[in-house]
């Protein structure tokens, strides 16, 4: 094996190989866990773009949710403390906050869902609005928290699978990945797969799809496209809610200003690549946290010989920004080949019963 | 004429007026937090806090237009994509890439004659800015990329390539933190000065900037395909325009004036720049375009404001105890209305007039890639 390393220019790319399965064979959990607020703000921005409503607001949903959900385990946890339970040492708080923060997440859906479909404003500028709202608007009662400052209800713990099964050759490290982790990023899985199902295989993910396609015909056939979109939106709400209780409530404990840095975006990115698919974007928004967790582990644990020298020599910048990069990369690449449903973001107007 | 004007002012007055009583209630909500006690006056303490810093000295009115010129110059930049049918988020990548060039030019020219060094790093600035913003035009004409996400992808990136090239090879040697070297003779000079508060001659930018963008928009043949464009890229194109081209270009105008402001800031205001230089000025700049109603005069008048917020804010966390982050909420509110103005029609019983947000159906009819505009 080490043979072939040493081969001139090729051997790089087996050093390459090489680098890129430890890296993901070691860092299973984080590149998942990394994957979660991308993947569930995908999943809502399916809920939304297959109904036919542009979110660009998901940034902003999950900022929102990430401030509510820890603001308000906070608040039940100085109520009521108590001690972590035995799975993934739940507490009461954490477990109101996280329903506070998908709580959170339908409520600014709904907003989204009454500009861009009932005053049918555009449906991108309704997004950004959200966007400022939630981050001027979580930017100023952070400065105002932190300057008197609230103990946090701590987080989730991440579920320990047994060893067993993590030792196990070869595929032990998919079990770490996919178990050992804490219950939103466990239910990731769970609600990719349901939605993927429901969306091809169930009578509202056709009508969905219908409304999504060609809202007239849906119409005609009796399909109340205004109530649908709104419903979708909303529950949309519940992923970019889960996505930002993720933040405060299972990767982190606390609450930064504009902590999201741009995730609601890369999932949009995601759910393009994927091409408006539960599981597709799903596989997209895993390439994404592969990408980030290449930086870091550039950064901590370079490789050894001719391809540590060239990757140590790149800027960690470069780094920092290649999340960045990937999704502009796939979004040039891929959109030309990449459909939306053809009635995504255009409003509609129900015909006058004449 | 003064019918049409007041249908045109009435929505973002309404907008304003309904913004200050909703940042009250948030003021009145949070004043336990801000000053230890619940406080119903406290709106009051800080709005007028505000308008004391910002209009009500000479010192304040010199920070109201230094304020304001980013704001203008950006707020133009996302009013002019607006009417090419295209949302340039991107404000503060093209601002931060102009404002690091001109850092480095200004840095190497520091020791140049003043009538050289300070136009070569402004006009350094504005072409960097201006590829900078050709990126996503470029992108969006060829393979269908939305703008919207692509200039929030560039926002970060520049981030990134500021933060390299002030901790690497812009690093000025000796200095205890990370920043650029002064800019020495390529600053702009200042005009005004009076108790610390200065204002530099490229306050005059936006307003310069105002009238060419007014005239390229209504009085050339380019401005109306872009106009044409943005209103109905199939009708622009049965029509023998060049979408791709135009789009290309109106980005690029964008990222021009991005560029001058960051220069502006630079060269005019700091005199160097921090690694760690951080704006906000793409996502104010979307407020000040819709709230002057997309058209270069309302963007000047709504920069001005805005800047006035942003001059007080400072006296408004000292008095009031009320964070500068305030001013944010405030901008944000003011943009909720804006879009939702039925609420603001419905209160202040206005009827219906033409402009604003309404007209800019066109921004998310290319989403997706799926837009014949982005085809051949």
């Amino acid at each position: 094996m080490n043979g072939l390393f040493d081969l001139p220019v090729i051997g790089l790319v087996f050093q390459l190989l090489d680098f890129l399965t430890k890296v993901i064979t070691l860092n299973g959990p984080i590149i998942l866990a990394l994957a979660t607020p991308l993947a569930l703000g995908a999943l809502c921005g399916v809920m939304c773009e297959r109904s036919g409503v542009v979110n660009i607001g998901i940034e902003g949903m999950m900022l929102a949710s990430a401030f509510v959900g820890w603001f308000v385990a906070a608040l039940v946890a100085q109520a009521m403390p108590a001690a972590p339970g035995a799975f993934f040492g739940v507490t009461p708080a954490l477990l109101i906050g996280l329903v506070a923060a998908v709580c959170c997440g339908m409520l600014v859906s709904t907003l989204h869902a009454w500009l861009s479909i009932s005053l049918r404003v555009d449906q991108i500028i309704s997004g950004t609005i959200i966007n400022i709202v939630a981050a001027g608007v979580t930017g100023y009662l952070d400065v105002l928290f932190s300057t008197n400052p609230m103990p946090t209800a701590g987080k989730f713990e991440a579920f320990a699978p047994p060893d067993a099964l993590t030792g196990l050759p070869l595929v032990g490290w998919l079990f770490k990945m996919f178990l050992a982790q804490g219950p939103i990023t466990l239910s990731v899985i769970v609600l990719v797969v349901a939605l993927e199902i429901l969306l091809f295989r169930s009578r509202w993910g056709l009508r969905t799809r219908a409304v999504g396609e060609h809202p007239k015909a849906a119409e005609t056939v009796g399909i109340d496209v205004i109530r649908l979109r709104y419903r979708n939106v909303i529950l949309g709400g519940v992923f970019a809610g889960l996505a930002g209780a993720w933040f405060t409530l299972d990767f982190g404990n606390s609450f930064q200003g504009g902590m999201t840095g741009g995730r609601g975006f890369i999932a949009l990115a995601a759910l393009i690549f994927g091409r408006w698919r539960p599981i597709g974007a799903f596989l997209a928004a895993l390439l994404f946290a592969a990408s980030s967790a290449l930086g870091i582990a550039i950064r901590t644990t370079p490789p050894s010989g001719e391809l540590g020298r060239i990757l140590t020599s790149i800027p960690e910048e470069v780094f920092a920004a290649l999340p960045y990069i990937v999704t502009i990369i796939v979004l040039a690449g891929v959109v030309g080949r990449s459909i939306a449903p053809a009635a995504d973001g255009q409003p509609y107007e129900r015909e006058s019963a004449t | 004429m003064v019918a049409r004007l007041r249908g045109q002012l009435a929505v973002p007055a309404g907008a304003i007026v309904l913004a200050l009583l909703v940042g009250a209630v948030i003021i009145i909500a949070t004043s336990p937090l801000a000053t230890g006690r619940f406080d119903p006056t406290l709106p009051l303490v800080t709005y007028w806090a505000i308008i004391q810093g910002s209009l009500l000295s000479v010192n304040g009115l010199i920070d109201t237009v230094r304020s304001a010129a980013p704001l203008i110059l950006v707020g133009l930049s996302v009013g002019f994509c607006f009417k090419a049918g295209l949302f340039n988020i991107g404000g503060q990548g093209q601002f931060l890439t102009g404002a690091v060039t001109a850092a480095a030019v200004g840095g190497a020219l520091a020791g140049a004659p003043p009538y050289i060094a300070a136009p070569v790093a402004i006009l350094a600035a504005m072409a960097v800015g201006a590829l900078y913003g050709m990126i996503p035009g470029f992108l969006k004409a060829f393979t269908g990329a939305h703008e919207v996400v692509t200039t929030i992808m560039l926002n970060y990136i520049a981030i990134q390539i500021v933060a390299y090239l002030i901790q690497g090879p812009l690093r000025a040697p000796g200095s205890s933190f990370a920043r650029s070297a002064d800019v020495g003779n390529a600053a702009i000079p200042v005009i005004i000065t009076s108790g610390g508060h200065q204002a530099h001659l490229g306050v005059i930018f936006p307003f310069i900037a105002a009238g060419i963008i007014w005239w390229l928009l209504y009085r050339t043949t380019i401005g109306f395909e872009i106009r044409t464009v943005g209103a109905n890229p199939d009708a622009a194109r049965y029509a023998g325009m060049r979408p791709r081209y135009l789009m290309m270009l109106a980005m690029s105008v964008a990222g021009l004036l991005g560029g001058l402001a960051g220069a502006g800031e630079i060269l005019g205001v700091s005199g160097y720049m921090p690694a760690a230089y951080s704006t906000n000025v793409g996502f104010d700049a979307i407020t000040v375009a819709l709230l002057g109603r997309v058209h270069p005069l309302g963007i000047v008048f709504a920069g001005l404001l805005l800047g006035a917020m942003r001059a007080g804010a400072g006296l408004m966390q000292i008095q009031a105890g009320v964070p500068v982050q305030m001013i944010d909420v405030l901008q944000g509110v003011i943009l909720f209305f804006l879009a939702a103005d039925i609420v603001v029609r419905r209160v202040f019983r206005i009827r219906a007039a033409a402009g604003g947000v309404a007209e800019l159906a066109t921004v998310t009819g290319t989403y997706g890639g799926t837009t014949k505009a982005s085809q051949p």
